[in-house]
């Protein structure tokens, strides 16, 4: 796009062409202007043309002549501008697969830039490298950004992308793209080429844009960056011409700037719908608050046991992040809810299922709903999300009827809540909230007991149970720092069962969308962030995750991000191994297995895939495959001891399905 | 109906436990078959030990009666398997293979669970 502009000065399409007319040797056929084609009569034949032609007296002169000097770009690059804006935003990394497309601003990167602030960290995949982004953002709490390839690399991304919407955290994914159909480049760089490749992910990114020069494009990345981290967070695109990052500088008098970025501050609650929520909750029997992603920080935590200790009301943490300690009293099970007479929800993706239940047994293969809560439990949403709905894809899940809707930041809006509650709450009321306290931490107690009664059901099993799993696992990670940066798969919830979570960097939550393929790429970004703040990364690593894109354990080895993975190798995908029997058996069908464990072609198995040979082949620190559960503890030991020198350790755990 | 519960490793090695009626000898070790076969384990576990996906099956299952009722007329999570897609026979040999699983230890006795 930038390329329409003719350049007397330095020609790059000259230069380029000094360098390509080798390659063009058999491009003999006269120019025609424009492109345009020449005109023929109408019964004409056309001339006939030998198969081959000798060179000619400028072809052969290229291909055998000493190459004389050519002009290089002139003046400051256009992309150094790029990495100048890029820099004032205190960006670490970029973790990228390269590509053509965006080898201007990469060069700028390494060269110009000095490769920091942003770090160019080499990436296989372009899922990876945004996967990885999500999970950085996780323990950071600041963006990174990640070069796509125009379309192929971006919609290696797009399955990325959309758990980073669905999770609401800030990816700022930049698309390399040649526009100008005239100049480009023909072959691949066209064909990878697109009018519009944002479009891929516009209907799961907060915004995007195409700008068309250089001031275009420092205003487009300020407030890609300030758009992406306002909450609700979310990812944004920004479509990179491959002519405005090459080109220099014009000197047509405009002068550069880069737009100061000032945060905007997070939507509240509206205050007669806080005093509406807080007579609600302190007039309530039995409130219960639920909470998804509402702590984006360490201060939301505080604030949500401020709150719940304030009522004595129940916290059902849905674990979309670390919102409440799961040592604390009012941590309560997800059934609390049927008790409630109001309900209090905190940035839910999904309050319908919250309070009514789906069971997939219905018949002719529907579900049947059915109510958690009883007739008139009151409902209160704080919701950001409210504000950031689009149409397309149905992250926003069923439609529920709230009593005091508030789309707004669970987080901004609690220190006015937590006012208003203690405001609000009678005096005659305050020995019942008391009361209700101490009945919290009976029940606290006895459930505790009942969830290591649950772990110890076959504590002694090969393959090994998953509670045994994350028991030996944090038995050798207590002592340290430690925060689990995923568990991908489904290992019964255990971690947050039984560990002693209390901070908020000591759970991530999950991907957002569920799109498997995000643990393996979210714990190594979120471990680079850990490796910066001295902590210790743990994750949980399951087998079908793994393989989407194993790539990622080599970036992890190369730019020496140290990392536990234990692994949850049940070999098999395993929500489809239950999903395809249950088809079997509404349609009162045995399921064919075909030699596998599950239905046929749900196992990942015969052969077993050796996890440790392949994170073995990429410089990581493995063994494995682990299936007597007395062995497992010294063998955790072992990776631990490695991590803490700075190295990625992988053990691959044969496991229990769930 | 009669249930004549036999656990342990008795059960294994015996092979035989009374089934529906008396009629039926159900075997624990065609039943540890049986259970990986038509993917009870899915849910469950191999050992019946339950997780977020099914309940606990064993150790000590629910009564044979009480079990083949559910199993057949399931209207909760787990689809019901119906007796073209599991048998009298099969079903009674799963249940003899739950009743041979161990007990759990006491979580008491267990140090990693009391870290």
């Amino acid at each position: 796009m930038a390329r329409k502009d003719p350049r007397p000065e330095v020609n790059r399409r000259k230069f380029l062409a000094g360098v390509a007319v080798a390659g063009a040797a058999t491009a003999v056929t006269p120019p025609v202007a424009n492109g345009a084609t020449p005109a023929t009569l109408p019964n004409a034949e056309p001339p006939r043309r030998p198969s081959a032609l000798p060179p000619n007296m400028h072809v052969a002169a290229a291909e055998t002549a000493t190459p004389k000097e050519l002009p290089r770009i002139g003046g400051v690059a256009g992309s150094d501008f790029m990495v100048d804006v890029i820099k004032t935003l205190d960006i670490k990394y970029c973790p990228s697969n390269c590509a053509s497309s965006f080898r201007a601003i990469h060069e700028s990167l390494i060269n110009y830039g000095g490769n920091k602030m942003p770090e160019f960290l080499t990436c296989t995949h372009e899922e990876s490298a945004v996967g990885m982004a999500h999970g950085y953002f996780k323990i950071a709490g600041k963006p990174l950004i990640s070069l796509c390839h125009g379309t192929v690399g971006l919609q290696h991304a797009t399955m990325a992308v959309y758990n980073a919407w669905c999770d609401r955290v800030p990816v700022i994914v930049i698309g390399g793209n040649d526009l100008d159909a005239a100049h480009r480049p023909p072959g691949v760089p066209t064909f990878h080429s697109a009018q519009d490749i944002n479009a891929i992910v516009r209907d799961y990114t907060k915004w995007d844009d195409t700008p068309v020069g250089l001031q275009h494009f420092a205003q487009s990345f300020v407030r890609a960056y300030k758009i992406s981290m306002t909450p609700p967070y979310g990812p944004v695109a920004i479509s990179l011409d491959a002519g405005l990052q090459q080109e220099p500088i014009k000197g047509n008098g405009e002068k550069l700037q880069i737009p100061r970025y000032v945060a905007s501050s997070p939507p509240q609650g509206d205050t007669g719908a806080v005093k509406e929520a807080a007579r609600l909750l302190a007039n309530a029997q039995n409130p219960i608050i639920v909470a998804d992603r509402a702590a984006r920080t360490e201060n939301g935590v505080r604030l949500l046991v401020q709150l719940a200790e304030l009522l004595q009301a129940g916290v059902i943490d849905q674990g979309g992040r670390m919102n409440f300690p799961k040592t604390h009293y009012l941590s309560r099970p997800a059934t609390a809810v049927s008790n409630a007479d109001v309900v209090l929800g905190l940035e839910l993706s999904d309050f319908w299922a919250v309070v009514n239940a789906y069971t997939d047994n219905g018949e002719h293969g529907i579900g049947v709903n059915s109510t958690r809560v009883k007739p008139d439990t009151k409902l209160i949403s704080i919701n950001s999300s409210e504000l950031l709905t689009k149409a397309n894809y149905q992250d926003f899940q069923r439609f529920q009827t709230v009593d005091v809707s508030m789309p707004a930041d669970a987080e901004s809006t609690l220190p006015a809540l937590i006012e208003a509650v203690r405001s609000a709450i009678p005096n005659d009321r305050k020995a019942a909230i008391e009361k209700r306290g101490e009945a919290a931490k009976k029940a606290f107690a006895e459930a505790r007991e009942r969830t290591k009664q649950a772990a110890a059901l076959a504590w002694d099993a090969s393959p090994i149970s998953t509670a045994r799993l994350v028991m030996e696992t944090f038995a050798q990670i207590k002592g340290l720092d430690w925060s689990l940066v995923a568990s991908s798969g489904n290992v019964s919830n255990w971690p947050n069962r039984l560990w002693p979570m209390e901070k908020h960097y000591h759970w991530l939550g999950a991907s957002g969308g569920y799109g498997v393929g995000y643990g393996a790429p979210a714990s190594v970004g979120a471990a680079l962030a850990n490796r910066d703040l001295g902590r210790f990364s743990v994750s949980i690593q399951s087998d079908g995750d793994l393989m989407y894109a194993p790539g990622v354990l080599w970036t992890a080895a190369k730019h020496k991000i140290p990392l536990l993975a234990v692994m949850h190798n049940n070999r098999g995908y395993h929500q489809e191994v239950m999903h395809v029997q249950r088809l079997s058996n509404f349609r009162n069908r045995v399921a064919s297995l075909g030699g596998d464990m599950g239905p046929i072609g749900t196992s990942i198995e015969n052969p077993d895939i050796e996890y440790h040979k392949l994170a073995e082949s990429m410089g990581w620190w493995a063994k494995g495959p682990i299936k007597d559960p007395d062995q497992l503890g010294a063998v955790i030991k072992e990776a631990v001891a490695v991590v803490k020198s700075g190295q990625p350790a992988l053990v691959n755990v044969w496991t229990q399905p769930r | 109906m009669r249930f004549v519960p036999v656990s342990g490793l008795a059960a294994l090695a015996a092979g035989l436990v009374l089934g529906c009626g008396g009629a039926l000898a159900a075997s624990a070790e065609k039943g540890k078959t049986a259970f990986v076969q038509h993917g009870c384990w899915q849910c469950h576990g191999f050992q019946g030990q339950g997780g977020v996906t099914g309940p606990k099956l064993a150790p000590e299952p629910l009564p044979l009666e009480t079990f083949t009722a559910f199993v057949r007329t399931s209207n909760r999570t787990m689809p019901p398997y119906m007796e073209a897609i599991l048998s009298n026979e099969d079903l009674a040999d799963i249940h003899a293979y739950l009743e041979t699983l161990p007990k759990a230890p006491d979580p008491k006795s267990i140090p990693l669970l009391n870290q």
